[in-house]
């Protein structure tokens, strides 16, 4: 956790306000596990201290060979996972535009029948001996990621009596600072579970949702091996310390 | 027409699931041989200065159910008020600490359990001083915006009293929500996302 960032000076400006008109509320009856489990209190607002705007770092030299693919990471040597092999590339931005350098990206996912290697997932498809679910990659000094995996099947959830999940890859990311942290799931162009699925619909605005949608590239596509999708992924921006108010008296 | 501000939307937020162990902490979640560890489960090693402490507690849901399905991430400056972060620019941070952890809530129990060193004071936006604070990231099933709240000690009266944070807070008797209550070198720090004793959590 201590190497730099390359060839950037680090920034202290606090990071703009979430939109909460934005991001599904705590609350949304919908999806049923919400109920209990959002608080019911207004948050209050905190203006980032040096709490907010500070992060761990994460080296690329804690990234194993096939840590980024997941075709092959919980294989036997010489197999590999079944599935639609695909690549999920893109950048992770920041509201600014700015590509987002060193950022920690983890991933997971169920197999191509749309079942989880966990013990608490009981649905009847088959688990794949050659697919784990999990991978991770750190972006380059553009933001750029890539990883490899199978396309995952959609599944049935316990939610209401026939709800199935959309197809769907879960995405956790690290930005600069830890006020930056954020959690979402990525979706493929063209599934249809997407504007039927109750967590989806948790998200308010559309165009949101339509945020969260990867498009086929066929361009980035690697011909008799893998179709390609493209992800970008955009974390908070950061204001200029030059205007802003500062955070202690230097 | 006007210009526009071309600003991007943050990518909006979706919940972790149940099954967010299988790709923040696969060892933990059976899945072995991916990563040799899980990440952030060492915060300390033998050099780390500071006091040693446990951070525990439990999550309770709505119904005073533990969540069984959570995951939790602190972060914290180190003994001397120092996080190990590139954007922080009063100084270097104790090499032997992280200030980052991240674990579970155990499968049966519901607790979860950091091994970390009590933390320094930071400076508030104002130049006043913090009270000694743990910054607390939860993610679970059922949550659709991970919840940041922040752990004060219990064993920080006077610090506590003038921390400007927990001074923002207007109704007085939400305050104890953050303090974590100290046994020996452990602090439980439990939270609880509904009811009377509804932790208090940041919009940060
Ligand atoms: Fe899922």
């Amino acid at each position: 956790m201590t190497d730099r960032r390359p060839n950037r000076a680090p920034e202290t400006g606090s990071f703009f306000q979430r939109d909460p008109l934005w991001h599904p509320p705590a609350f949304a009856p919908g999806y049923k596990s919400t109920v209990l489990r959002s608080p019911r209190k207004a948050p209050i607002s905190l203006d980032n201290t040096i709490s907010e705007i500070t992060g761990p770092v994460f080296g690329h030299s804690m990234l194993g060979d096939l840590d980024d693919d997941m075709i092959h990471n919980f294989a036997k040597p010489g197999e590999s996972a079944i599935g639609p092999r695909i690549i999920v590339y893109g950048r992770v931005l920041d509201e600014r535009g700015k590509g987002v350098a060193g950022a920690l990206v983890e991933v997971w996912q169920a197999n191509a029948g749309g079942r989880y290697r966990h013990k608490r997932d009981g649905y009847l498809a088959a688990l794949d001996p050659n697919f784990g679910g999990c991978g991770r990659t750190i972006t380059d000094e553009d933001g750029n990621y890539a990883f490899r995996t199978i396309q995952p099947g959609a599944y049935p959830w316990p939610n209401g009596p026939n709800e199935w999940r959309p197809q769907h890859i879960h995405f956790s990311i690290f930005g600069h600072g830890f006020a930056q942290r954020l959690i979402t799931q990525m979706y493929f162009e063209g599934d249809p579970l997407i504007w039927k699925c109750p967590i989806v619909r948790t998200i308010p605005d559309k165009a949101a949702i339509d945020g969260l949608i990867a498009l086929l590239d066929m361009n980035a596509t690697i011909p008799m091996d893998a179709r390609a999708y493209k992800f970008d992924i955009v974390l908070r921006g950061r204001r200029s310390t030059m205007f802003e108010n500062r955070l202690e008296g230097n | 027409m006007t210009q526009s501000l071309s600003h991007l939307k943050e990518s909006a937020s979706q919940t972790a699931g149940p099954y967010v162990h299988i790709g923040l902490t696969p060892n933990f979640a059976d899945i072995k041989g991916v990563y040799p560890a899980d990440l952030g489960t060492a915060m300390v090693d033998e050099k780390t200065k500071g006091e040693r402490i446990t951070v525990t507690g439990r999550i309770f849901d709505g119904s005073g159910t533990p969540i069984r399905d959570a995951l939790v991430e602190i972060w914290q400056a180190d003994a001397a008020g120092l996080y190990n972060s590139p954007s922080e620019t009063r100084g270097s941070a104790d090499l032997h600490f992280t200030g980052w952890g991240r674990a579970p809530t155990d499968m049966e129990t519901g607790y979860y359990r950091f091994e970390t060193i009590k933390p320094g004071r930071v400076p508030f936006r104002d130049g006043r001083l913090m009270a000694p604070h743990v910054t607390f990231w939860i993610a679970a099933r059922g949550i659709n915006l991970a919840l940041s709240t922040r752990m004060y000690f219990g064993d920080e009266e006077k610090a506590n009293a003038e921390d400007p944070v927990l001074a923002r807070i207007e109704h007085r008797n939400r305050v104890p929500s953050l303090i974590a209550t100290r046994e020996g070198s452990t602090f439980t720090f439990d939270i609880y996302l509904q009811g009377d004793k509804e932790t208090v959590f940041f919009d940060i």
